[in-house]
């Protein structure tokens, strides 16, 4: 039988030359441009006690996580399925300010079950948070934030999608709907299944207004959806209008600094419903059928580490935007120096020289197969009387 | 009604294309082959923007969940198998209407043990069960359910039924009732939000389909 030990289990991936080295070329200049913003990295860690890894988070990401025992104290740690709750954690316990605390993270995250595109549990996790600000101004820095990062990756063509969970709440809140009619709703909502909404709504038993107002939810979406949404949902309870007052000064604003973008809104689309708190946001490209990059507002999820805080924050997968990128990003590899092998003096010092200046130089082994070809090498040095020069090859 | 961005939509062969033809037709789409007699799997149609992708039913989700293709039509067994999650299903276009039905011999008594039921739904024959309280065995199946109580396969099948003759036609009886079922209109996310308008404006012809249909 042929030793079939290589396969790696479903979903996992690794990333080998070159794209690799894009790869990490990409995560430079990524986390440089979060530096330059103002954003502190943090690396946390990639086990933690299950019970602080998802805290506020709901049973998506319990599902999601990966759980061991800890045989030191017997108690359950979880492999981090999302970055964002341990940022959250990190600043309410550890960041012991009032001003805003800007973090940026990069790191493999492991998910039970895929849901990407190509199927991937593996994720390479990159994202911002900003806490200590509650406000669009925040929200906004991170959309930018967020766009920036997506052009400085090569994606084209980027659509930005926008909700805002206090609308479903505020409204489910309004009409008296308990936790289970509220989540039963919620799911038929994310499904867009309007038949099935009007089923449960009838089968509620709730005044004909608020049902009408959360039924009407599932059709607000559009470049106009605000418009639309100011006109069916007027008689909304007021943290609804505050919602929906958010949005547009959300709209307005975007439509300063992000002019070139593109706002989809969808007042029924809600991803993370259970951990955000205000508006969510989701980039889409034409190539890919689902969002490649995701966020929103989480604000009071640190209140159980010690100090409740706004936060708002986006995060994506690094080697997903890579591969939507991937066509034009080919020809970025670097022209390599081949040296033979040689003990002069004088060839280890050229050598250097090179490298200080930037060359990559690969040096040949003594009795090696191949040569400054098969090393995908462009250039070799090469003596001429006394002097070691760089030839093609 | 005219289309400004390429439009791709899954259907499967049979019962879903042929009644899904008026309800297209009535968005002014008219496909250029006939499935059953061309073995084309990506059709034409009058408009240059829009392509017909032919592909089986339990296919149609996961072509649209993923992007292959805009928008499909799907019966609601197949959606309720496949979980739904990454899609919308809108609009209930009303065709290709039947249930899904317990069914088995009339006096179907139970022997020793875990009733024993076999079904290509798996997962809409587990919720069922589950939610009248009772641990079942679910065997899967991928056709030809009927037979499975004749040799004893199965105490119970979970079936869509339509007229019920070919239950009829096998001795075997409807019991109960789980789902009505019938094929819905199912978008991709990322289309819904990218191509809106032809995405809403082929939506609304086909509600006003259904409706005229409806009357």
């Amino acid at each position: 039988m042929e030793n079939k030990s290589w396969i790696l289990p479903d979903g996992i991936d690794e990333v080998l030359p070159p794209q690799a080295g894009l790869i990490d070329l990409k995560r430079r200049e990524l986390l440089d441009l979060y530096r330059s913003w103002g954003y502190e990295f943090v690396i946390p860690p990639f086990v933690e006690f299950l019970d602080s890894l998802l805290t506020g988070t709901g049973s998506d990401l319990d599902l999601q996580t990966f759980k061991l025992t800890d045989q030191l104290s017997g108690r359950l740690m979880g492999i981090r399925a999302d970055i964002t709750p341990q940022a959250a954690r990190i600043d309410a316990h550890h960041m012991g300010t009032e001003a805003p605390v800007r973090l940026c993270y990069l790191g493999t995250v492991l998910h039970t079950r895929s849901d990407g595109f190509a199927g991937s549990r593996s994720p390479l996790q990159i994202g911002a948070e900003l806490y200590g600000h509650a406000g669009v101004e925040s929200d906004i820095e991170i959309l930018r934030l967020l766009i920036q990062t997506l052009e400085k990756t090569g994606v084209k063509d980027v659509y930005l999608d926008l909700g805002h969970v206090g609308i479903l709440k505020g409204l489910a809140a309004q009409a008296g709907l308990d936790k289970q009619q509220e989540l039963a709703l919620f799911e038929a909502l994310q499904r867009k299944a309007l038949p099935e909404v009007a089923e449960l709504l009838a089968s509620y038993r709730i005044e004909p207004e608020h049902a009408q107002m959360l039924y009407k939810l599932g059709e607000l979406n559009g470049d106009n959806a605000l418009e639309l949404a100011a006109q069916a949902l007027r008689n909304a309870a007021p943290p609804v209008q505050a919602a929906l007052e958010y949005l547009k000064r959300m709209a307005e604003q975007i439509s300063i600094w992000l002019p070139q973008v593109p706002v989809h809104f969808d007042l029924a689309e809600l991803r993370g419903y259970h951990f955000h708190t205000g508006v969510v946001f989701a980039a889409f490209v034409p190539s890919s059928g689902k969002e490649i990059a995701r966020g929103g507002r989480y604000d009071d999820i640190g209140k159980v580490f010690g100090r409740a805080r706004p936060a708002t924050g986006f995060s994506t997968d690094l080697k997903t935007l890579m591969l939507l990128a991937e066509s034009e990003q080919t020809a970025a590899q670097q022209p390599c120096v081949f040296a033979p092998w040689n003990e002069d003096q004088g060839l280890q010092r050229r050598i250097e020289e090179l490298r200080e200046s930037g060359y990559c130089v690969v040096c040949g082994l003594p009795g090696q197969q191949g040569g400054a070809r098969e090393l995908g090498c462009t250039q070799q040095l090469s003596l001429h009387g006394k002097v070691w020069e760089l030839i093609p090859v | 009604m005219t289309f400004d961005t390429p439009i791709t939509i899954a259907l499967s062969k049979g019962r879903i294309f042929k009644q899904s033809l008026p309800l297209l037709a009535y968005a002014g789409i008219l496909p250029a082959d006939d499935p059953e007699t061309s073995r084309k799997l990506i059709l034409d149609t009058n408009h240059a923007q829009v392509k017909l992708v032919i592909i089986r039913a339990t296919d149609v989700p996961t072509y649209v969940q993923y992007g292959a293709a805009d928008l499909g039509v799907a019966g609601k067994d197949v959606l309720l198998e496949h979980g739904g999650a990454g899609l919308y299903e809108p609009l209930d276009l009303q065709i290709a209407r039947c249930r899904m039905m317990t069914a088995g011999f009339q006096d179907v008594v139970r022997k020793h043990g875990r009733l024993r039921v076999a079904t290509k739904y798996v997962k809409s024959a587990k919720r069922y069960f589950a939610e009248k309280g009772q641990q079942v065995e679910i065997i899967k199946l991928y056709g030809s359910m009927e037979l499975a109580p004749i040799v004893g396969l199965a105490d119970l099948i979970v079936d869509l039924v339509e007229s019920g003759n070919t239950l009829k036609a096998n001795g075997l009886v409807p019991l109960e009732h789980i789902a009505d079922i019938s094929s819905r209109l199912i978008v991709n996310r990322a289309s819904w939000k990218m191509k809106h308008d032809t995405v809403m404006r082929l939506m609304e012809a086909m509600r006003a389909a259904v409706a005229k249909n409806e009357t």
